[in-house]
């Protein structure tokens, strides 16, 4: 008998108790999740004014990123084929700042596929934290230059030039520029702009109709034009991280408040059922008086 | 196209007649036509030989030739990071200042690379109003099928710089280039009294 009650009067406290708990635990989740749905509903009016000004900012710089990678197409610059020690370089363009979606996620996969079949013959160069902690872990090794403080403030054309300093350091045959591609507020693509090394630029075919060309000119044209098609990769990435960042903040807050529809619903049925049992206990002692 | 295409089948046509009258027996005579849509080469001329394929490369050549000469357009762009003033428009000619020495570009100029020196470009737009635009360093491409870009790391109209500040602009990198200790600031503080030295003679 005793053992019986033993057991159960502590199931019982504990389930009074959990009662009592769960609206308590539940109002502090409705609140902690109100705070995160304006946090996130704050978070989307910055972007969206931010987007407003990449987009912006995006279309002036349309014209260097084409206006760069013209001569490219136009004297038919390849990559020679057949080197001794191919070295490719890649580089990842996104930024510090995460909360938008998978920008930044694309963008290393893109690269870890190239990676996974091409080796240590690639070599990488992140501009932004985010690139450098996914491709960290695995590919350490191919990281050569890590460039971070990008995405608080817009690209300018002197964070480009800074990239394009370093990067000209450093020697390759082939080499692309990975980065997103704008393409509406609710879609970006991964694409990659090709660079050329000075000596696929000075085996090009069609090189020979270009007049009055000494090595000097080439080299100095081949830096500024990498400064400039950085310069347009990385506001393009800009454009679609803030537009990315505003729609995922949408749907979070569109998630948040589906939740605080439930939550509340969960709220009100235990504050009742709380009240309900109350009212029996009091109305059933009374009566057993 | 369509017209090239045209032309190289009724050259190859004029080419097949020709050639059947020779071999109808005017043996060392030949009454060779060679026209196309835009000029005709040869009228009942004699010549010795005729293959089509070089009557087609013929034709083909001066479809070229004269989209270049009676087009006389320009494909013009003018870039920079902090403004866009140019694109794809047709433009009559522009003048830019490179390291190897100032120079002008016409519809048709001889493709090119070239660095910007800091200095004004001044372009001559088509309806014979002309704009100058101060620039302080960049490319210069000039591609074979006559389209121009020049990109340039910041540009301004001339008549938006201030003479005093750019004098400013000019002492302070004056005074930098002589507190300068280290090889690369010496060499940065060159660059900046030389875009400086350019920028006053602009203002001014």
């Amino acid at each position: 008998m005793f053992s019986k009650t033993a057991l159960l009067v502590p199931q019982c406290m504990q389930q009074q108790t959990r009662n009592m708990a769960t609206l308590k635990a539940i109002s502090i989740r409705l609140k902690s999740v109100k705070n995160i749905q304006k946090i996130t509903q704050s978070m989307k009016m910055v972007s969206a004014a931010k987007y407003t000004r990449a987009e912006r900012e995006l279309k002036a710089a349309k014209p260097i990123g084409a206006g760069a990678s013209a001569f490219y197409s136009k004297a038919e610059v390849t990559t020679p084929e057949g080197t001794e020690s191919p070295k490719e370089l890649l580089i990842a363009v996104t930024s510090d700042r995460g909360l938008c979606g998978a920008v930044h996620t694309s963008v290393a996969r893109w690269i870890r596929n190239e990676l996974q079949t091409k080796g240590d013959k690639v070599l990488v160069i992140t501009i932004g934290d985010k690139s450098r902690a996914i491709l960290q872990r695995l590919y350490g090794n191919n990281i050569i230059l890590a460039a971070n403080e990008v995405g608080r403030r817009p690209p300018t054309f002197l964070d480009a030039s800074k990239v394009a300093q370093e990067t000209s350091k450093y020697n390759f045959t082939s080499g692309k520029i990975i980065y997103n591609k704008f393409k509406s507020v609710v879609s970006y693509t991964t694409s990659d702009l090709p660079i050329f090394s000075l000596a696929s630029v000075t085996a090009a075919p069609k090189l020979g109709v270009y007049d009055s060309l000494d090595a000097d000119v080439i080299q100095s044209y081949l830096e500024f034009s990498m400064a400039a098609m950085l310069y347009y990769a990385m506001k393009e990435g800009a454009c679609s991280e803030q537009s990315s960042r505003m729609t995922s903040m949408d749907n979070a807050s569109k998630n948040a408040g589906e939740m605080i529809e439930k939550l509340t619903l969960t709220f009100n049925r235990t504050r009742q059922a709380v009240i309900t049992r109350e009212l029996i206990e009091i109305i059933s002692g009374a009566s057993a008086l | 196209m369509a017209s090239l295409m045209k032309s190289s089948r009724m050259a190859a046509r004029l080419v097949t007649s020709a050639t059947r009258v020779a071999r109808r027996g005017y043996a060392d005579q030949m009454d060779f036509t060679l026209a196309s849509g835009n000029k005709v080469f040869y009228t009942n001329q004699n010549v010795k030989q005729v293959s089509s394929r070089m009557a087609a490369r013929l034709v083909t050549s001066a479809t070229r030739l004269a989209r270049r000469g009676y087009a006389d357009q320009m494909d013009f762009t003018l870039a920079s990071g902090n403004k866009v003033f140019y694109t794809n428009q047709n433009v009559k000619q522009v003048d830019v200042p490179s390291f190897s020495g100032a120079f002008g570009i016409l519809p048709n100029h001889v493709p090119t690379l070239a660095i910007l020196k800091p200095g004004v470009i001044t372009v001559y737009e088509t309806e014979g109003v002309s704009q100058k635009i101060f620039v302080s360093s960049g490319t210069i491409t000039v591609n074979d099928d006559s389209s121009v870009q020049i990109i340039a790391e910041e540009a301004h109209p001339v008549d938006s710089l201030d003479a005093s500040a750019a004098r400013d602009v000019l002492s302070k990198a004056q005074s930098e280039l002589s507190s300068a200790s280290s090889e690369t600031a010496k060499a940065e503080a060159q660059i900046a009294v030389e875009v400086a030295e350019a920028l006053v003679a602009a203002a001014s």
